[in-house]
């Protein structure tokens, strides 16, 4: 019997960091030809508009900008959470509390409409996320409550309280009865970057910012340093004098504050009025980013662009060639774990083992 | 030959009545975008027949592309440029929640026709926004449901509380109270406009409650199902439904929207689409009744009967006097309800048992 | 009477499919395992088990297919998260992708069509009973078998030395490899049984449930099932408490809703108190009520160190690859 076995490397191989996402691009592209061929489309064609259509306009490049800025913002804080080891799943709900406490103003307050009203909204959103993720992070350090789970079924609850908001006390009063509030005023909307060419937003440029501001606090700071102990190690954490309980309520402040972000950046740029369809998933895709983009800030910038470019290249497929939204959705989810399952090798040797002659001790 | 030559006088025809330069076209590419997967069998599934139905009547004619499960936010914007971009020259927008979109990649394509359905908001003159008149069938059910029930008492499985919903409520009880005063209709809530499983829980909730006709302005067939299991009888919506209740469905609502988008990709082919804001209903062919089935022939030639007054323009469901759920006076004998009011309904009239959700 | 039964059939309907799912993801979770690609193995399971029912016309047919289907497709998760070590939690949102994306072009061919239902079985003079006859005796086969399981899985993890081993895994991968326990092999059966609820789940919701298909028709029911865990605190017959409690808050929530006050009023004082209030408050709010309790149940079990060092698997989430 064949089998697998991994060993853990002394360091992360700077080879196979460059060749896993060779790798992974490979086994997607052959996995594309034969789902493509199985289903009578023209391969070479279907992937062409799944991975290079998107690339080839300029208002595409600003769309692409447009879905990946969310899930990057979301990602670059996730990082901070997972190199802790604090497990904070529930960026969803932070990324929707962050969208309401910023669109307060513009909702409540729509006469107020100066140019302060931007940058309290930013600031209200920030704040929202960071609070909504304050909870798990004070349930788990006072109470020991397991992160992953009640940071997941917060998710729910601020579903549900937006959902309330925008079909009760924010409906747009003119808006014949629909959810959503009203439209916001110029004021309270992020500036696009190009208007000439498409309607990317400043959002992207929070995305670059904040990518590049947390790899330098990961990598060049003392606090980063002590992420990454407490990370891997919380008693060595400990004995270096880091409060592990002090790191997750930063982390998750950073992480909530950053998917607060992304929430009042998507509202104020894309879509200019909150509703209550404004959650689709931002939250957990960007899981599966900060993942793609191995935990680093930078990684996250490319890791979410390539998602962007799934959904995009999808549609782009769909229009051209009546390849359904299932498959596209299908074939991401083969991307991912190929790319998932590639990355391993980055950390581990992998070795091919056959029976009988296994050793003693492995699995 | 003599095709072509009225085809030309057609086209001139046009070009003199509008002032306007409209081409003729050879070929038209019609795009379509949904909000849910075609295979809900309900709301994305119908306006996905509507494409076939295009593609069936113009033939070589029309090339057609479509984008389902599109969501309303960024996304939806992003969607109808790709289209706008890949040479579409007409687009429908299925779902209300693409109102802000469609109007804003209008103003960047005027070339191209937009076309969204139940929305209000035409800020180009290249978007129109169409509708059915769904109450115009609910009423007929209310007719049939006051007649059939033993119990006096029907079920009605509301999605949310938007203008549609409640008009639809209103004229189900309106055509009740027209047999039956002292008709009860309970109305249950499932927030949703598509969980089989909730649809489901919802009908025998209400089945429990001792109603014997269950009606739904949710998207799934799971109310008919558990009407079959329990051996009322139920309306259909969106579809017709009788497969899955062929001793149980009384009628179906079916959104036909064929008519209206073999008729709108016509006119970007003759070259004379102009701007409109159409409802139409069952008059046009858009709003049609499934074969009504499981009652008495009188009956059944009576809701015909109700059915060819209202195509026929001589009756109108909401047709005075009505009397709000609070008891104050909406419409005066004889007087009938303007579309404006309808269309912002926010109000039940008398006789409806619950309390609209605010 | 009669209505109360009925009423109960209804819960039992609704509370089903998530027992099943919540229950193989327990016995996963309990390993150590944390596979949030429920909802994908669900849907999955939902489809197969209306093409089985229909191809072979037997809903028998279409369970089986379910069952092997989702365990088949857990293996993808295995494979990555326990051979490979890949993050869990990223590698179930994926499955979860692959899932609803698969189902979708499976079930196609298979939209508008009226599914085999799966006929109630009536125990013979039992099910004749008042009340408890139809409740206990008269219910759908998936009925029983999810009760069967419940009890099946409280005696495997604690009444079995097997099931000992998976708790010990759970709790602590490093102290049970250096025993000589084969980590990984039990994580993966525990992955399969997991997948194979979530499968028969699946089958629940298009073969007794809504006899249909139609495109994620599972409708979020994998994540209530996660939470369920959580809200059970990891033990089984708490689970099988919560799937009741949350499907018959969802049904007498329906049921308010579609009576007037006047009807309640033969109610007792407190009951009336408590359905006119909670026809007063806003919908979101009730259903946000069972992820508030178990964020609560959750704090409430995790304060206390002993019961949660009992109760909690302390490895969950973290990847295991044996030292050499």
């Amino acid at each position: 019997m064949i089998r697998l076995e991994l060993t853990r490397r002394p360091q992360h191989s700077a080879l196979f960091s460059l060749v896993s996402p060779l790798l992974a691009l490979a086994l997607t592209l052959l996995a594309g030809v034969i789902l493509f061929t199985w289903l009578g489309k023209p391969p070479a064609a279907a992937l062409y508009s799944y991975f290079i259509e998107p690339l080839t306009e300029m208002w595409s490049l600003h769309e692409l900008a447009i879905k990946a800025a969310p899930l990057i913002i979301i990602a670059v804080g996730l990082c901070v959470c997972y190199l802790s080891n604090n497990w904070n799943i529930g960026a969803e709900g932070q990324f929707l509390m962050g969208a309401i406490a910023g669109s307060a103003l513009p909702v409540l307050a729509p006469q107020f409409a100066n140019g302060a009203t931007l940058p309290l909204m930013i600031l209200c959103g920030m704040i929202g996320g960071a609070a909504w993720a304050a909870i798990p992070a004070l349930l788990k350090t006072r109470f020991n409550a397991n992160e992953i789970l009640t940071s997941l079924m917060l998710v729910y609850v601020a579903q549900l309280f937006l959902d309330w908001l925008v079909r009760g006390p924010w409906r747009n009063p003119q808006g014949f009865s629909f959810p959503g509030t009203i439209t916001f005023n110029e004021f309270a909307l992020l500036p696009e970057l190009m208007p000439a060419s498409g309607r990317a937003n400043l959002g992207f440029v929070f995305a670059l910012v904040v990518a590049v501001l947390v790899w330098f606090l990961l990598t060049r700071t003392l606090k980063g340093f002590e992420v990454r102990v407490l990370g891997q190690s919380p008693r060595a954490g400990r004995f270096a004098g880091f409060s592990p309980a002090k790191m997750t309520v930063f982390a998750f402040l950073v992480s909530g504050a950053l998917a607060g972000l992304a929430g009042i950046s998507e509202v104020a740029g894309a879509v200019q009025h909150l509703n209550e369809k404004l959650s689709i998933g931002y939250g957990f895709t960007a899981i599966i980013v900060a993942f793609l983009g191995r935990l680093n800030p930078l990684g996250a910038v490319v890791a979410g662009l390539l998602l962007a470019l799934t959904y995009l290249g999808g549609e782009a497929a769909q229009i051209s060639l009546g390849i359904s939204d299932k498959i596209a959705r299908a074939f991401q989810g083969a991307l991912l774990f190929f790319v998932l399952a590639c990355d391993t090798l980055i950390i581990y040797k992998i070795r091919l083992s056959f029976g009988g002659r296994r050793a003693t001790g492995s699995v | 030959m003599r095709k072509l030559l009225l085809a030309m006088t057609a086209a001139l025809a046009t070009t003199a009545m509008t002032g306007l330069a409209h081409a003729q076209m050879e070929k038209v590419k019609a795009c379509f975008i949904y909000v849910g997967p075609i295979g809900d069998f309900g709301w994305s599934y119908q306006h996905h027949q509507g494409l076939l139905a295009v593609e069936q009547a113009l033939g070589d004619k029309v090339e057609t592309a479509y984008l389902e499960s599109v969501p309303e936010g960024a996304d939806s914007e992003r969607a109808l440029e790709r289209f706008a971009r890949s040479g579409c020259n007409i687009i429908f927008t299925t779902s209300f929640g693409y109102m802000d979109a469609t109007n804003k990649v209008a103003g960047k394509f005027p070339d191209v026709k937009f076309e969204h359905a139940t929305g209000y908001k035409r800020e180009h003159p290249n978007v129109s926004t169409y509708n059915a008149r769904f109450y115009e069938g609910r009423y007929i059910q209310g007719v049939i449901a006051a007649t059939m029930s033993k119990a006096g008492t029907a079920g009605y499985i509301a999605s949310f509380p938007i203008p549609e919903v409640v008009m639809g409520i209103n004229s189900f009880v309106l055509g009740a109270q027209s047999v039956n005063p002292d008709f009860k209709v309970k109305v249950v809530w499932a927030n949703t406009w598509f969980d089989p499983g909730k649809e489901a829980d919802a009908a025998k909730a209400l089945i429990d409650q001792g109603v014997d006709i269950i009606t739904q302005h949710t998207d799934s067939t799971a109310p008919m199902q558990v009407a079959t299991e329990r051996g009322i009888k139920a309306f259909g919506q969106a579809s017709d439904m009788i497969k899955f209740g062929p001793e149980t469905q009384l009628t179906s609502i079916i959104d036909n929207w064929a008519p209206y988008y073999i008729k709108r990709v016509q006119a970007v082919l003759d070259g004379n689409w102009e701007q409109v804001d159409v409802w139409a209903g069952m008059k046009e062919g858009e709003v049609v009744m499934a074969e009504y089935t499981n009652m008495p022939d009188d009956l059944k030639a009576k809701a015909a009967e109700i059915e060819a007054k209202i195509k026929s323009g001589e009756f109108h469901p909401f047709t005075g006097p009505i009397t709000k759920q609070d008891g104050t006076e909406w419409l005066k004998a004889g007087e009938v309800s303007d579309d404006g009011t309808l269309l912002g309904m926010n109000f039940y009239v008398k006789g409806v048992d619950d309390q609209l959700p605010q | 009477m009669e209505t109360w039964v009925a009423i109960l059939l209804t819960v039992t309907t609704a509370a089903t499919p998530l027992l099943i799912a919540a229950l193989g993801e327990l016995v996963v979770e309990r390993s150590g395992v944390l596979n949030l690609g429920v909802e994908g193995m669900m849907v999955m399971g939902a489809v197969t088990g209306f093409a089985g029912a229909q191809i072979f016309g037997d809903p028998w047919a279409g369970v089986a297919l379910a069952i092997v289907t989702g365990a088949l497709f857990s293996l993808l998760f295995g494979f990555l998260a326990l051979t490979l070590a890949t993050n869990q939690v990223a590698t179930g949102l994926a499955l979860t992708l692959l899932g609803i994306g698969i189902s979708g072009m499976i079930g196609e061919k298979f939209i508008g069509i009226p599914g085999l239902r799966m006929e109630p079985i009536f125990v013979p003079g039992l099910s004749d009973m008042p009340v408890v006859g139809r409740l206990l005796f008269g219910q759908d086969p998936l009925f029983y078998i999810s009760i069967a399981l419940t009890v099946a899985v409280v005696w495997f993890l604690f009444r079995t030395r097997a099931g000992l081993t998976l708790r010990a895994i759970g709790d602590s991968h490093g102290s049970a490899h250096a025993l000589g326990i084969k980590v990984i092999r039990i994580r993966y059966l525990a992955v399969m049984f997991g997948g194979a609820c979530a499968g028969l789940a699946g089958a629940h919701l298009s073969l007794v449930y809504t006899p249909q298909w139609v495109e994620n028709m599972t409708a979020g029911r994998g994540w209530i099932a996660l939470a369920l865990v959580v809200f059970a605190s990891w033990r089984p017959f708490r689970v099988l408490i919560g799937a009741y409690l949350f499907g018959a808050i969802t049904i007498m929530q329906l049921h308010i809703q579609a009576m007037t006050l006047s009807e309640m009023t033969f109610l007792p004082g407190a009951i009336y108190a408590l359905a006119a209030w909670v026809k007063s408050v806003p919908a979101q709010f009730l259903s946000a009520l069972p992820y508030l309790a178990t964020v609560v149940v959750l704090v409430l079990i995790s304060r206390n160190r002993r019961l949660t060092m009992m109760n909690t698997p302390a490895a969950l989430g973290r990847p295991f690859v044996p030292d050499r």
